[in-house]
């Protein structure tokens, strides 16, 4: 096979406080033509900014300090900037993470598309915009002719993400690089965006350097995988072999992070119920009900996920159970207490027994405040708790999370993102609450992080018998560490039962649906579910909406 | 379009709404200003009953919420009243006059509007570069100046020593279109100088803060040009900051030029202003204060709107 990308020696550095660092610590990369390699790592393995610095392109605060890049002949660290633009998008393509940021919110999707062919003179606008109809079209993007014509915010995420996709196209490249491209998608959205990636670079026989957190997506896409971590190759090798014979442990703990299964003791029978929710109905407008005749309930020391697609209801559900959103209709039962629907109406103690974990630590932490003052605050706030017993509080909680007492003075800009919600878990565990509503708390984590997380939330319940209301996309999670699943769609809940019943079939077909797209560490699951889901005449219904 | 609409309609109110306090504002605020009226026009030895007879006849007599529903009915109505200092209709002393200010206050945006944004462009394309800090020191010199200083450098440069331009800019209706530009060269330049640099600078940062979006670096990856980045893809996103501080600094130009047309000997409205407060004509200072009030609002008004229509999200709703 010929040579199309050689990467040879490449050091890269970022520039952080007046300092340069090294991101990526001298990794060879080849690539023939044709070919798929997948970039897999965790988030700061360096392995976006090595897949841009194919196309000889850095980051603002980032340059390549040395190494060699040849693309197809020539040598790009020593081309003009004017040559590297000639190449870029017409040989070299981007199809970046998020489309919704990546697509220019002023102009139409198809004269997007046609920008980059008629500016690097392939072809006249008229003909770019027939031929972006056709890529439409094969990208299977519903209304080919006309949703063109659209606006990105007109058009759905994945729909989006396709367009970005058939943008990449444009030019013909020889090469595209794909920069997490499902990562922000629904796992039933990932399918048809992976689906016509697939198609679309086989089909051109298009190069393309695949980058994700995610061994099971870059598994049903690429011909060969390297890993990364801290700048450095850990292992390259075929997509089949590094699946099924590791070399390195650092690949085994990433390939085994979907095994994780929190067993745990439910033979005690727990009938006591915490919270329970009847007929809950709201809207944030008065026209349309974001959540809809909601029943559900939790018992002590359980836990129950809630699962959907964005946009099903869940987290306005969180909204309603926390009294941030006033429901419309129906009633919630806190502990045999009524609860009134405001949360001002609540009592202090109501308030304390219901504790809430965000998705995103970052913004949950006041990021000037010292770990013992964010700690420190509830234990104030509900117990009235003197300095000196607040420390002592302080500290034990720290042991609870598994975090050294080093880290009382410290403020969250010194800790990583898994330290931050372990954090955060930590705030909520200090009110002594009941319930703790878990708001996607695992999502921007990495997956052995992740993984330490939900370790952790085992073991605080099993020893504090708290319940939990877990709300995740994220269908492998709720497998691991569940008790009972409600599934929502729409606003409305769909299915809901303990998790043996709700896991095992007969499903409802939407959960059947979610189910079977969360991608598996197979190599050919893709193909096989497509080809699955074509027989039973489902495939319109997943590739059309 | 029906919620592009809706939004133009609550501007307009909240505008409206906003002229009505500043109206009571301009009224108290005259109401409080030292010094009477009918002294300050009968002299100092006019007799009481003289003084108290001058009053009835023009009112000042009756309680302030009273003329203050009158004037306003009045001016609802189109009916400004007269002016204490020579008895004429303020509606005519202020007509001629508000229309020299649009005038002056356009032709200054006509060139400065194209000249700022163009500059902050090309600012922003060779940014940190000889260019980009040249501009930014000199608009920045500019703004620091205030603006009878930039007009008497003006009038010192080029009327007395280059001799090119009037340094006094008396219009009068005899002249053409060609002759009254040319008059009012100088204060259009002052102004110009005045205003440029905040448009400029506004309009580079705006550019300078879309630069850094995710769709700017896929147009980069695409390929395309520099200037075709900045131009097609940067500037349509910043235009609603560019629209607002261009509002911003037209309603300054129509308000603020009162010190121009001061130190130009222009007949403008900021003249008039001036003159009639230093003789305590009320009627005419509350109008001119209303006039300048409503047109601010009105090219505030105006800015919304057009940023709201800049605002494909807006205007293409799902």
């Amino acid at each position: 096979m010929k040579k199309l990308l050689e990467m040879r020696s490449i050091y890269i550095e970022g520039l952080s406080e007046e300092k340069w660092y090294p991101i990526i610590k001298g990794i060879d990369l080849t690539l023939n033509r044709g070919e798929v390699l997948g970039l897999i790592g965790e988030s700061g393995a360096g392995k976006s900014t090595l897949g841009i610095a194919s196309m000889a392109y850095t980051r603002m605060g980032c340059r390549i300090r040395s190494g060699s890049i040849v693309f197809d002949g020539t040598e790009l660290t020593e081309a003009t900037a004017e040559e590297l633009r000639t190449l870029r998008g017409r040989r070299i393509a981007y199809v970046a993470q998020s489309a919704a940021a990546s697509f220019n919110p002023a102009h139409r999707l198809i004269s997007q598309y046609s920008e980059g062919p008629v500016q690097h003179g392939i072809m006249s606008a008229e003909k770019a915009a027939g031929e972006a109809k056709q890529i439409y079209r094969h990208l299977l993007l519903p209304d080919p002719e006309f949703i063109g014509y659209r606006y990105p915010h007109q058009v759905s995420g994945g729909q989006l993400q396709r367009a970005m996709v058939a943008m990449a196209m444009a030019c013909r490249p020889d090469l595209i690089i794909f920069d997490e491209p499902t990562t922000a998608l629904d796992v039933t959205t990932q399918i048809e965006v992976l689906a016509a990636i697939k198609r679309i670079v086989r089909e051109y026989n298009t190069a393309a350097i695949y980058i994700t957190h995610d061994l099971a997506v870059v598994a049903q896409i690429a011909d060969r995988i390297m890993v990364l971590r801290h700048g450095n190759l850990i292992e390259e090798n075929s997509c089949r072999e590094m699946i099924v014979a590791p070399k390195e442990e650092y690949t085994r703990r990433l390939l085994s992070v979907r095994a994780f299964d929190g067993a745990k003791d439910l033979d005690r029978k727990q009938d006591e119920v915490i919270l329970d929710v009847r007929g809950v109905t709201a809207s944030y407008t008065g026209n349309t009900n974001v959540v809809e005749d909601i029943d559900l309930a939790i018992k002590r020391g359980r836990t129950v996920a809630l699962v959907g697609e964005s946009g099903s209801g869940k987290s306005s559900l969180a909204r309603v159970v926390t009294g941030l959103l006033p429901p419309v209709k129906g009633t919630i039962v806190f502990n045999g207490n009524r609860l009134s629907g405001e949360l001002k109406r609540r009592t202090k103690a109501q308030l304390r027994s219901m504790q809430m974990i965000y998705q995103s630590p970052d913004t949950a932490l006041n990021p000037k405040q010292k770990i013992s003052k964010i700690i420190g605050r509830p234990l104030q706030f509900y117990f009235g708790l003197g300095a000196r017993e607040r420390e002592k509080r302080v500290l034990e909680l720290l042991e609870k999370i598994e975090l050294s007492a080093k880290y009382y003075d410290r403020t969250p800009m010194e800790l990583s993102g898994g330290e931050k919600q372990r954090i955060c878990i930590a705030r909520a565990l200090a009110a002594k609450p009941e319930l703790i509503i878990c708001d996607e708390v695992t999502s921007a984590l990495d997956q052995l992080v992740a993984e330490g997380i939900l370790k952790l939330l085992q073991n605080l319940q099993d020893e504090l018998k708290v319940s939990y209301l877990f709300i995740t996309h994220d269908l492998a999670t709720v497998k691991a560490f569940s008790d009972e699943i409600v599934v929502m769609l729409k606003g409305r809940i769909v299915e809901q039962g303990p998790k043996e019943e709700v896991l095992v079939p007969p499903h409802h077909e939407y959960t059947d649906l979610l189910l079977s797209s969360v991608p598996e560490m197979d190599p050919d699951w893709l193909e096989n579910l497509l080809g699955r889901r074509r027989k039973e005449g489902k495939i319109s219904t997943v590739m059309d909406s | 379009m029906n919620m592009i609409l809706k939004m133009v309609f609550k501007r307009i109110a909240l505008g409206l709404l906003t002229l009505l306090v500043i109206s009571v504002l301009i009224f108290v605020g005259v109401e409080a200003l030292p010094g009477d009226l009918a002294e300050a026009i009968l002299g100092q030895n006019a007799s009481p009953e003289t003084v108290a007879a001058f009053r009835q006849e023009l009112k000042l007599d009756l309680p302030a919420h009273v003329r203050y529903f009158a004037w306003l009915g009045g001016f609802l109505t189109g009916d400004l009243g007269n002016s204490l200092a020579n008895g004429r209709p303020i509606a005519e002393l202020i007509g001629w006059r508000f229309a020299n200010s649009i005038f002056l206050a356009s032709a200054a945006a006509v060139v400065s509007v194209p000249v700022s944004v163009v500059l902050g462009l090309l600012a922003a394309l060779k940014r940190n570069t000889l260019f980009d800090k040249i501009i930014s020191m000199s608009t920045l010199s500019t703004i620091s100046f205030p603006e009878f200083f930039v007009a008497y450098i003006l009038i010192a440069l080029f009327s007395v020593k280059l001799v090119l331009f009037p340094s006094i800019s008396s219009l009068n209706d005899h002249m053409t279109f060609v002759e009254k530009i040319y008059t009012i060269t100088l204060p259009c330049l002052t102004l110009v100088l005045v205003v440029a640099a905040h448009m400029m600078r506004q309009t580079r940062a705006a550019i300078i803060n879309i630069l850094s979006s995710p769709f700017i670096e896929m147009a980069r990856l695409k390929g395309l040009k520099q200037s075709r980045i900045i131009v097609l893809h940067a500037f349509p996103n910043a235009l609603s900051p560019v629209i607002n501080v261009i509002a911003l600094n037209l309603a300054y130009l129509v308000v603020g030029v009162v010190i121009v047309e001061v130190v130009f000997v222009y007949p403008g409205l900021g003249q008039l202003l001036v003159d009639s407060v230093a003789k305590r004509d009320i009627p005419v200072v509350q109008a001119s204060g209303l006039i300048f009030a409503a047109t601010y609002i009105g090219v505030n008004i105006l800015a919304d709107v057009l940023s709201i229509i800049s605002n494909p999200r807006l205007r293409n709703p799902r």
